[in-house]
């Protein structure tokens, strides 16, 4: 990652050093994930796609664009065009601005014809995202609409039949509406990005006159960053661990010096409240899905008085892991990273000192940090910074705490066996093996999008392209569920493999790092190559593409039983007879669905 | 600031913008001479013109512009204003 572009970043900075900062991405470049994304604007958007791919690349992303023609958004989307068709955009994003409105209230007309004018507007709206999502199966980002530079009517441009700010924020809210009712739509939110970025320095009206940007050119990497957030977060980019300091951060005040009674939090204090607040925003962060963990240089009894303390909310159980030590924070969080089966890219790192964050920066630059002096302005960075920016909720997201606190307890359980063997049948196993059910599509979809070491080929899919699968005769699906007695595990592995006559083609295998020698693999493959034979298939490919990250399945299907066919670059290409095949053995009750 | 001095710093802003370390410019030169320089580029060279500058261009002096000599002449002015 290049630290440029890294959150908080200098918007002049990269609005001048653009050229240079790709230069940079594309020398450093290694296995990005590729998207099509069209961009249709209603005005200007040069700067922003430029902004935008770099936003992108530091993330992992690597975009090709289809541009509109200037102000062309509506033609484009309604009646394509031969170059956007044969793009095949797999994301498209709607550049339009308040400016864009055709039909605006006028003086004193009546209530019923400034409805008319609001439902015709807001049809060419819906119009465009039917015939894209009709033609593309793509994933839409639509910009709501900002607020306008000027009121002719001050405040009564609102509470009144023709307030234009009236009209606006009706229409606002009818998008709302269909964003709620349609999956792989998303409202990129720039009425809030313009106000928090505050409205006049936002509407540079020379801007729009010299260059039609529909808002200020030094605005450009603010909103392209906010863009680069969503597509993150649907392309399963998102962090997953919040690791946090304590002295100063969680509270004020050093636990070891000044006691549980002398350390700031709670609602006695400025001061407190202070910390009480970053508190409870860091707590709502569980029901997220993201990890909690502590990361601070204390001894191991301080930190849990300092975390016990009456008026904290924030409690020991609310941890997935605390290290409280004297070693490196970079080491610490390293082995935090081993310890719950995640890569250290998955990390955010949140610390008063500065030197802290220099010293994580610079060990393990995979993980980002968040360094700030008072508690405001850190509930500020973690909200700013869109590193947890929420898209789809699957249900397991809320449980995802819990369900790594369970691990915890069994690799506590572990020490106590004689065997292995003997561990994994004490954990009293059972899975849920099947068919997809459609309302799994949205984990499962986020499964191959965050899975990186035990993943086979690392196939990308949206939502869409997965709901395509689910619906098709062509493959075999196996989704897997776990459950034993210190939780349940969600669907944890996703196996698609597509039929070609006799022959089965396994496009996906993958699994949940957090049920790693458990023999939930054992499972699937026993259960897949049993649908495969009554589905008449005779002979099973597996494929085995190596990234940096997912060395630790490249002999999987060596251990399942195939037979190496080739070798092309590392990439492996096995074989099984379905006849030929011995079952795992496996320590896991299987049943044939949730209630059996 | 003199005019040295201007030249100086501007120098710097083409060669951040255009991202050649060897830029170099002088009075006479267009966006016919910098191969990069387009109208769109030409957007973020004014904008990183007026923050080094901390300074804004009417919109008159940003379409009038015909080539760097007289952006510097539209900077000195502005100097000696400040």
């Amino acid at each position: 990652m290049i630290s440029e572009l890294c959150f908080p970043f200098d918007s002049d900075k990269i609005m001048s050093s653009k050229k240079k900062l790709l230069r940079l991405l594309k020398e450093h470049e290694s296995g990005g994930v590729p998207l099509r994304i069209a961009v249709l604007g209603g005005s200007t958007t040069s700067d922003i796609i430029k902004v935008l791919e770099l936003f992108l690349r530091n993330r992992g992303i690597v975009p090709s664009f289809y541009e509109s023609e200037y102000a062309q958004y509506w033609s484009d989307a309604v009646f394509g065009t031969p170059e956007l068709d044969e793009f095949k955009p797999e994301l498209v994003f709607i550049h339009t601005c308040s400016r864009n409105i055709e039909e605006k209230p006028t003086v004193g007309e009546d209530g019923k014809s400034v409805a008319e004018k609001l439902e015709r507007e807001y049809a060419r709206y819906e119009k465009m995202w039917t015939a894209l999502s009709e033609k593309f199966g793509c994933v839409i980002i639509q910009n709501n609409f900002e607020m306008p530079s000027e009121r002719l009517l001050g405040n009564r441009e609102v509470g009144c039949a023709y307030g234009r700010i009236d009209f606006i924020t009706r229409l606002n809210c009818k998008f709302y509406d269909y964003a709620q009712s349609h999956n792989n739509f998303y409202i990129h939110d720039i009425n809030y990005l313009s106000a928090a970025y505050g409205l006049e320095r936002w509407h540079e009206l020379r801007h729009w006159h010299l260059y039609k940007y529909a808002m200020s050119v030094s605005a450009i990497p603010e909103f392209a960053y906010s863009l680069s957030n969503i597509i993150c977060s649907v392309m399963g980019k998102n962090k997953k661990v919040l690791a946090l300091d304590l002295d100063n951060t969680l509270w004020g005040g050093v636990i070891g010096d000044d006691g549980q009674s002398g350390i700031e939090i709670g609602s006695e204090t400025s001061e407190g409240q202070s910390y009480l607040r970053l508190q409870k925003y860091v707590k709502a962060h569980k029901e997220l899905g993201v990890l909690l963990t502590v990361c601070s240089k204390n001894d191991p009894e301080n930190a849990l008085e300092g975390l016990n303390h009456p008026d904290g909310v924030l409690k020991p159980s609310d941890f997935a892991l605390i290290k409280a030590n004297w070693n490196e924070k970079s080491l610490n969080l390293e082995e935090t990273a081993q310890e719950l089966n995640l890569l250290p890219e998955s990390f955010v790192f949140v610390d008063d000192n500065p030197v802290e964050c220099d010293i994580v920066k610079a060990q393990t630059p995979e993980i980002v940090t968040i360094n700030f002096e008072n508690p405001e302005e850190c509930i500020r960075a973690i909200d700013k910074c869109g590193y947890f920016e929420v898209t789809n909720l699957s249900a397991d997201d809320a449980k995802r705490g819990e369900m790594y606190a369970a691990n915890a307890q069994r690799a506590a359980a572990e020490k106590k066996f004689a065997s292995y063997d003997d561990f994994l049948a004490s954990l009293e196993m059972s899975a849920v093996i099947g068919e997809f059910d459609p309302v799994h599509i949205p984990r499962i979809t986020q499964l191959t999008n965050k899975s990186n070491q035990f993943n086979c080929t690392t196939k990308r899919y949206t939502q869409t392209e997965m709901e395509a699968v689910a619906a098709s005769p062509d493959y075999i699906r196996l989704c897997g569920r776990l459950t034993d007695k210190f939780g349940d595990n969600g669907i944890v592995s996703v196996v698609i493999g597509e039929k070609r006559g006799s022959e089965l083609h396994i496009d996906l295998w993958l699994m949940s790092c957090r049920v790693l020698k458990r023999g939930m693999e054992y499972a699937m493959i026993n259960r897949l190559v049993e649908e495969a034979a009554k589905a008449g298939i005779t002979e099973i490919f597996g494929y085995y593409y190596p990234t940096k990250k997912n060395a630790m399945v490249s002999k999987l299907y060596e251990d399942f039983g195939f037979a190496q066919v080739s070798d092309d670059n590392g990439n492996t290409v096995w074989r099984l007879e379905v006849t030929g095949y011995s079952p795992k053995k496996i320590f896991i009750d299987i049943k044939e669905n949730e209630n059996g | 600031m003199d005019r040295e001095k201007i030249i100086a710093r501007l120098t710097e802003v083409f060669q951040d913008v255009f991202d050649d370390e060897e830029l170099q410019i002088s009075d006479d030169t267009t966006a016919d001479d910098i191969e990069a320089w387009d109208s769109l580029e030409h957007i973020s060279l004014i904008a990183a013109v007026e923050k080094a500058f901390k300074m804004r261009f009417t919109m008159k002096e940003v379409s009038g512009m015909k080539n760097v000599g007289e952006m510097i002449s539209i900077l000195c002015e502005r100097a000696k204003k400040c």
